[in-house]
């Protein structure tokens, strides 16, 4: 008796704990999104009253996000480099799967830990040491034939370059994951009645990756439009969201349109969150 | 013939990985080590030396800031595994089947949501003007408003907060595969709950907790905005001399120097506990 007694208080005090953890793990994020609906110039108590004027007002002194050019330019330029690395990683990311999977090869083991290895490298250490590379190359070209190279100087090619370099190892371990377990009676089965490689690939294989190769472009889209260690040192006139808004942060002070700018990204990245986890688990298995 | 294919379609497989290795990764950690080992002697003339480096060892803002960004990013890993294993033992193992599906999603959507926005709202509760301040002041347990920010317990819990979900997630997909009957017959020959913790689950979890306090030590370390923007301008994080050393100075001989320290560093730290756990990066991140 006394027994089940503290075993229920202690279920009940570790549910209190998860509880609270939730609760932290939600206050920064809705003090970021929620004051971006209060009728204030500042974002802080007290509240003002409701408004939308941070998202869709037109004139200073409340411009809303969607009629801030910088804002929408920042945005703008962020999709765009998340749309061309998820393309790219998921690409290499499921010949890697195919590689790692299917391939035999020397040293394999040892390829695969490399693999893994952009994962773990600090983001700021990929930044500078792209830049540095292409730095070097472009001034080498510059130095000898008297040319310039500009998409290896600051920009969004090397903000690409940069993302996709440890992205990929993100796409390639949820690719392969999905890869191990296929079966291969199913692609011996197409090849019995005929099929030649190319159609198996297409028609079995492909087919049976999807799921995880939309997860991991999703994925693989996100981390590139909240990644700020990296970019910082790529990027040049051209800012991706989060660049912009840290330098409005650190110069301008904070307005709410920013609250409006969090709330957007939460709800959006919380979203396509949503999808990649449902698109996966959905995924018929074998 | 057929092996003719295989060996095509093995070489076609290789060539994208090895361009993104060693195009991306391998070339410009070897050109940033060979930038560190140059010595500015004049302007645009450089020599070959280990400069930068001495540099590091005889100023002792430089490698103090290192060793500060090293202790307090093994304090935050070990915190966030201290906070997030309960949590992950919860959703893997006591919730019921619905609420495991629905709690675990909740720490998956906001694992993808921007370092600045957390940070930002954290300034928005904790500043002197912020909500955690007025509220205090409202109920009248203090006069005047309280500055949280800028001070090292801000920054830690800050830090603390932008990793853990990494830690909790590569921890319920270990814990998940876990048999509940190891558990029960820990407690059957007459274990005590701390005694089960210690002598089945912890070990069985070992690959998970190795794979999260990497993932973890290796992005506190790496961290810029948190320290930056929690810590204020005097946060002292290594990552911060980085950017100061290539951005402001323009002095990348000493940022690559300082780069290739900081990798070097952690790398180390890594490897120790590797070693002192008996795990492989193989068996623990690989598998996440």
């Amino acid at each position: 008796m006394a027994q089940s007694r503290s075993n229920k208080a202690f279920l009940l005090g570790y549910r209190l704990y998860i509880l609270a953890f939730f609760v932290f793990l939600a206050a920064p994020l809705v003090a970021a999104g929620s004051f971006a609906f209060n009728d204030s110039l500042f974002p802080s108590l007290p509240w003002q009253g409701f408004t939308l004027d941070w998202f869709f007002n037109d004139t200073e002194p409340k411009l809303g996000m969607f009629h801030d050019r910088r804002l929408l330019r920042g945005l703008y330029y962020s999709a765009i480099i998340g749309v061309m690395v998820s393309a790219l990683s998921v690409f290499v990311g499921t010949t890697n799967a195919f590689l790692f999977v299917r391939g035999n090869f020397p040293a394999k083991n040892f390829f695969y830990i490399i693999m893994i290895l952009p994962l773990v490298i600090p983001g700021v250490i990929l930044g500078i040491s792209i830049l540095v590379m292409a730095s070097n190359i472009a001034n080498g070209i510059e130095d000898r034939f008297n040319y310039e190279i500009d998409f290896l100087r600051p920009g969004i090619v090397l903000v690409v370059l940069g993302q996709f370099s440890f992205v990929t190892t993100i796409t390639s371990l949820v690719i392969t994951a999905r890869l191990k377990k296929f079966d291969y009676t199913m692609e011996e089965a197409a090849l019995n009645l005929g099929a030649s490689r190319i159609q198996v690939l297409r028609t079995v294989t492909l087919p049976f990756l999807r799921p995880a190769m939309i997860a991991a472009g999703i994925v693989a889209f996100l981390v590139s439009f909240e990644n700020f260690n990296t970019t910082l040192f790529l990027v040049g006139s051209e800012s991706p969201l989060t660049i912009t808004m840290f330098d409005r942060m650190a110069k301008v002070g904070s307005t709410p349109v920013l609250n409006a700018v969090s709330f957007f990204l939460i709800v959006g990245s919380g979203l396509l969150a949503l999808i990649s986890v449902v698109v996966q688990r959905n995924a018929p298995s074998d | 013939m057929q092996s003719d294919i295989k060996r095509l379609s093995l070489i076609l497989l290789f060539a994208p990985f090895a361009l993104w290795i060693f195009l991306l990764i391998a070339l410009p950690h070897i050109g940033m080590v060979i930038l560190s080992l140059r010595e500015k002697v004049a302007p645009r003339v450089y020599e070959f030396g280990f400069g930068n480096y001495i540099d590091f060892i005889q100023e002792p803002i430089y490698w103090n800031t290192l060793l500060r960004t090293g202790s307090m990013s093994i304090l935050v890993t070990f915190l966030a595994l201290l906070i997030g294993f309960p949590i992950a033992y919860y959703i893997a193992k006591i919730a019921g089947n619905r609420s495991k599906g629905a709690l675990f999603l909740l720490c998956l959507i906001p694992l993808w949501v921007s370092d600045l926005i957390r940070a930002f709202g954290w300034i928005l509760l904790l500043r002197e003007t912020g909500v955690a301040s007025s509220f205090l002041l409202w109920t009248g347990a203090i006069n005047e408003p309280i500055e949280f920010l800028y001070n090292d317990v801000t920054v830690v819990v800050g830090l603390v907060y932008t990793v853990i979900l990494f830690m909790i997630v590569p921890l319920v997909s270990t814990l998940d595969g876990m048999d509940d009957a190891m558990v029960e017959a820990g407690y059957n020959l007459g274990g005590s709950g701390f005694t089960v913790l210690r002598r089945i689950i912890i070990p069985y979890a070992m690959p998970g907790i190795v794979s999260g306090c990497i993932v973890v030590f290796m992005l506190t370390a790496g961290s810029y905005l948190t320290p930056i923007l929690l810590g204020g301008k005097n946060s002292s994080w290594f990552t911060e001399q980085i950017y100061d050393q290539f951005i402001t100075r323009f002095n990348w001989e000493s940022g690559a120097a300082f780069g290739f320290l900081l990798l070097a560093f952690t790398s180390l730290v890594v490897w120790l506990g590797l070693k002192l756990t008996g795990q492989t990066l193989a068996n623990t991140v690989a598998k996440s």
